[in-house]
Formats: C-alpha cells, sequence, structure tokens
C-alpha cells in the first residue's frame, strides 16, 4: 500500500504573547491507504496538533506535512475533519449542516436532486433519517456528533480526520458510536486518523497506535501494530489475550514510562 | 438651560404605570381557559382556580397598589406646587387632547397624533440610515480592522446638532443627523464585536470546506452574528426615540419633542405630563417590538 500522508520530521512551535512554545519535536509518522491510526498520548501532548497540521488548518515551522507527496498548504474537503465538539451551524438543520458540505464538494458536478439525495443517503448511514429536519440543540451530544461524522462522510474524503471524537460523550454512546465508525470503515475503507486519549477506543479500532511522549517538545514515543483480525467484536476482544497484552502495553506506556505529573 | 434638565428629569418618574396598564389584560385572559382546562373534578377544578387567582392577584396587586400610590403622592404634590396640575385635572386635560388627535388647524397647529407621526417618522429615517450605514460598517471592522470602542460614542448626542445644523442648514434634516449619528454606535460596536466573537470552530469548518467568501458570509458570519446585530439595533432605536425628544425641543418643528416645549412657553403643564406619558409608552413599545424581533431571529431560539 502506498503512503497518503507522510509527516516528515516535524517541529512545531507557537508563539504567544511573546513566548515561543516547543509544541511537536521531530514527528515522524507514515500513513498508509486505507490503515486507520490512533494518536494516544496524555492532554496537552500535541496530537490534535499533529491532527490539525494533517488537516491543514496549521502548518509546521520545521519539516513537511505532506499528503499523496505534496506538501499540505492548506484545508480541503479531500482531508474532511470531524471536530472534537461536532462544530454544527445552530442555525441549519441536520439536513442542511451536511448539505452545505455535500453541496460544496459535489454541486459543480451534479444537479440539485442528486445533492439531496446524497446528503439524506450519508444522514441514513449514520442513523439519522428519521432526524434530518432538526436543529442541533434538539439532539444529543451522540446524535451531533453522528452528523459531524455524516457531514465528513458526505465529502467523501480521501482521509477521514477524528478529533477526539467521542471524548464529550457517555461511555455507553461513545461505545456504541464506535462500533458504528468501525461498521462504516470497513465499508467505505477510508484512511482514517483519530486522535483519542481512551485506550479500549484506540486498541478497538485501530491498525496502527502512535504513542505520544509529554509535551512540551513531544514527540512519537512508539508505535504499535494492532494485529487483531477484523471484523472485531468487543465482546470477543476483552477476553482475547493479544487485545489484553496490547491494552496493557499501551497502558504500560501512558502510565509507567510516560506518566504525567497531574 | 436648568428648565430642560427639570423637564428631562421629569419624566422618570410618571413613566412605569404603562407598563402595569398593558399587563394586567393579559394575566386576565389567561386564568379562564386554565380554570375551562380542568373541570372534571369540581373540588380540583375550585382549587386550581383559587390557586390562579392567588397567582394573578400576587402578580396584579403590588404594581396596582405601586401606582396608586404614585398618584396618590402625584396628587399630594399638586395640592402644595401651584403650577403641578393634578391627576384629575390632566386625565380631563388627555381626554379632550384624544378625542381628536388627528385635527389640523393651521401649519403649527395640529393634533397630537401627528406630533407623534412626525416624531417617529424622523427616528425612522436617523434610524433606518443608521442602520443602513451601521451594519456594514460593523461587519467590515469585525472582519477586517481593529475593534476600538471608544470611537466616538462617548460624545452627547446634542453636540451634534450644530454640525448637522451647519452642513444641512436646514432643522429637520439636521434633528435626522443626530438621530443617525446617535444610533449608529451601537450598531456598529455590537455588529463589530458579534463579527468578532463567531467562534473559531465554525470558521474552521469554512476553512476545511473551502466556502466561498459569500457563503461564509450567508451561511455563517451573518446568521452568527444576527443576535448581536439585533442588540444593537435596540439600543439603537432607544437612544433614537431619546433624542428626539430633546433635538426637537432644539429644532422647533412639528413634532412631540417641541410640543413639550411649546406647552412650556404656553404654561400648559397638564399636556407636558400628557407628553411625557405618550412618550414613555411610545419608547416602551419600540423597545417591546425590537425584543419581538429580535428573539425571531436569534438562532438559539429555534
Amino acid at each position: 500500500m502506498s503512503t497518503l500522508v507522510d509527516i516528515n520530521h516535524v517541529s512545531m512551535h507557537f508563539n504567544t504573547k511573546g513566548q515561543t512554545f516547543h509544541a511537536l519535536d521531530n514527528v515522524n509518522i507514515q500513513i498508509a491507504e486505507g490503515e486507520f491510526v490512533s494518536l494516544i498520548g496524555h492532554s496537552g501532548c500535541g496530537k490534535s496538533t499533529v491532527l490539525n497540521l494533517v488537516a491543514g488548518l496549521l502548518q509546521p515551522t520545521q519539516g513537511g506535512a505532506l499528503f499523496k507527496g505534496r506538501e499540505i498548504a492548506g484545508p480541503g474537503p479531500e482531508r474532511a475533519v470531524v471536530f472534537q465538539n461536532h462544530s454544527l451551524l445552530p442555525w441549519l438543520t441536520v439536513f442542511d449542516n451536511v448539505y452545505l458540505a455535500v453541496e460544496r464538494v459535489f454541486g459543480r458536478l451534479e444537479g440539485k436532486a442528486k445533492l439531496m439525495a446524497r446528503t439524506h443517503e450519508v444522514i441514513e448511514l449514520v442513523g439519522l433519517a428519521h432526524a434530518h429536519t432538526k436543529y442541533p440543540n434538539e439532539l444529543s451530544g451522540g446524535m451531533k456528533q453522528r452528523v459531524g461524522i455524516a457531514r465528513a462522510l458526505a465529502m467523501q474524503p480521501q482521509v477521514l480526520l477524528l478529533d477526539e471524537p467521542f471524548g464529550a460523550l457517555d461511555a455507553l454512546t461513545r461505545t456504541h458510536l464506535q462500533d458504528e465508525l468501525m461498521r462504516i470503515t470497513r465499508d467505505s475503507g477510508n484512511t482514517v486518523i483519530m486522535v483519542t486519549h481512551d485506550v479500549d477506543e484506540a486498541v478497538l479500532l485501530s491498525d496502527r497506535i502512535v504513542m505520544m511522549t509529554n509535551g512540551p517538545a513531544a514527540t512519537v514515543g512508539e508505535i504499535m501494530h494492532v494485529d487483531l483480525p477484523r471484523p472485531r467484536q468487543r465482546l470477543e476482544l476483552i477476553e482475547d489475550p493479544r487485545y489484553v497484552h496490547l491494552r496493557s502495553e499501551v497502558l504500560r506506556f501512558l502510565h509507567q514510562r510516560h506518566a504525567k505529573a497531574a | 438651560m436648568t428648565t430642560v434638565v427639570n423637564l428631562k428629569r421629569e419624566p422618570v418618574t410618571p413613566e412605569p404605570p404603562t407598563r402595569s396598564v398593558e399587563a394586567p389584560p393579559v394575566e386576565v385572559e389567561i386564568r379562564p381557559t386554565v380554570a375551562a382546562a380542568t373541570p372534571p373534578v369540581a373540588a380540583r377544578a375550585a382549587r386550581s382556580r383559587s390557586v390562579a387567582v392567588d397567582a394573578v392577584m400576587l402578580r396584579i396587586l403590588p404594581p396596582v397598589l405601586g401606582y396608586l400610590a404614585l398618584i396618590g403622592v402625584w396628587a399630594l404634590a399638586a395640592q402644595h406646587a401651584p403650577y403641578l396640575p393634578g391627576p384629575v385635572k390632566t386625565w380631563q386635560a388627555a381626554l379632550t387632547l384624544f378625542s381628536d388627535p388627528f385635527y389640523v388647524k393651521g401649519p403649527n397647529d395640529v393634533g397630537v397624533g401627528w406630533l407623534l407621526l412626525n416624531s417617529l417618522k424622523r427616528v425612522a429615517v436617523g434610524f433606518g440610515l443608521a442602520i443602513a450605514v451601521g451594519v456594514p460598517l460593523g461587519f467590515m471592522i469585525g472582519r477586517f480592522m481593529f475593534l476600538n470602542r471608544a470611537l466616538l460614542r462617548p460624545v452627547s448626542p446634542l453636540a451634534w446638532l450644530p454640525i448637522g445644523l451647519a452642513v444641512f442648514k436646514a432643522a429637520d434634516p439636521s434633528a435626522i443627523f443626530v438621530i443617525f449619528i446617535t444610533s449608529i454606535w451601537p450598531m456598529v460596536i455590537n455588529t463589530a464585536l458579534g463579527v468578532a466573537s463567531v467562534p473559531q470552530d465554525y470558521l474552521n469548518v469554512a476553512r476545511v470546506l473551502r466556502l466561498s467568501e459569500w457563503k461564509v458570509f450567508t451561511k455563517i458570519l451573518f446568521p452568527a452574528t444576527l443576535p448581536y446585530m439585533m442588540t444593537g439595533m435596540r439600543l439603537g432605536l432607544g437612544i433614537a426615540w431619546l433624542v428626539i425628544v430633546a433635538a426637537e425641543m432644539l429644532t422647533g418643528g412639528i413634532g412631540i419633542g417641541f410640543w413639550i416645549w411649546d406647552e412650556w412657553n404656553n404654561l400648559n403643564m397638564e399636556h407636558i405630563i400628557i407628553a411625557i406619558f405618550i412618550v414613555g409608552a411610545v419608547g416602551l413599545i419600540l423597545e417591546q417590538c425590537m425584543t419581538l424581533i429580535a428573539s425571531r431571529f436569534d438562532y438559539r431560539n429555534s
């Protein structure tokens, strides 16, 4: 498989109030097409910064972030982002929020009927067909995040970027959405980069887990392959010794070797 | 000049009565429907009715007592101040005044309805111009410039009047100019503030989608800023209505403000008190209308 995203010797400095904050130091990650990669680490380790670099919302201070071998110059719909706090526009209905993305990406090629069909299709995919006329503040947190995922999927991106997508949800809703995300990415074969701090989520969903050291000047500490066969079943895995081993490896990394002073 | 100050301070006390005069009928209308909705069990109906009556009394009684006390103080004060007419005298003058509000007996002698409409027209023109200029200006400042709240706002509204007179050389455009220049600032400042405080998340969505500048405006900036704009308009209209009275006192012409000044010269205090009530009531109605419109356009209510 060819490399889709190449984060090459990237360092990142932020200038705030005259002070320079060294966020990332010499980060190297290569992600192949069709791969599901999780970035895990303590809060403040710069994992979201890595995601924003791929999204094009940030530019690296040193090194290069490449997409299909070309420098990422700015954001674009081929690298769709599901934001942490869903970022739905509160004055648009579920349908209109998704349609805004569909129209932007396919509006020049397709007629209105086709665009609307696409929108309905992707809303149905995330199980919200019954709620497409609702406004975001009428939805639960889980439903909002589904709309966020639908909007990103509607762009038919080449890589899906998830920034702690289920972090704000309760545990039951979270597991439910994780299962659905597994189903959707299996069917679509999407490349996914997900930022998370949930160890189970990372092991369950990922092909590889990128574990990051603590900031400032965070970097890649270790990359772990998750060679569990797919499709994966949550209930079967919890007693699977390979799963348990992988899970404890990540925990050991986070809480022993790179424990964070609270 | 001291007389002007006195006249302006006076309206504050008698203004509130209009508030309660409007409120009670609404409550009275609600009560019967509540009682009618629970007829099955007689006892429960009776109890809920008495609860409803209690609630209405609690809402109505304090303000009613308050206004009765106010009228009492007014009547008492009138007995000791020979030039201040009492409530009864004022009420009688109001009856004659409102019996024919739209008469025209000459260029300077018209009914109170015309006076009010003339003032409202000036406010409408000045305020409309302020919206037309202030909102786009606010958008530009909020999107492209450093927001300077100080600007020219702290200047007293009437200080602008000589500038208007010098430029327009006529009373009416000058009054409109003063309305324009004083009601524009809340709109500019609030719109700019609204644009500057659009959540970065929404703008990131726009960036990921690579929306055109026009789409960013129609789908994100405008709806996100609308509540701020409406606040600016509400404040602007409130200021405009306060300023028009003072501006008309100085510029003359037909209008409620000049009428107050005219009746002061005639020593017709009844009409001045009535004018104060009218100004208060109209100001309240304008404010209520703007609040209604604002809540209609606020996405947080949808």
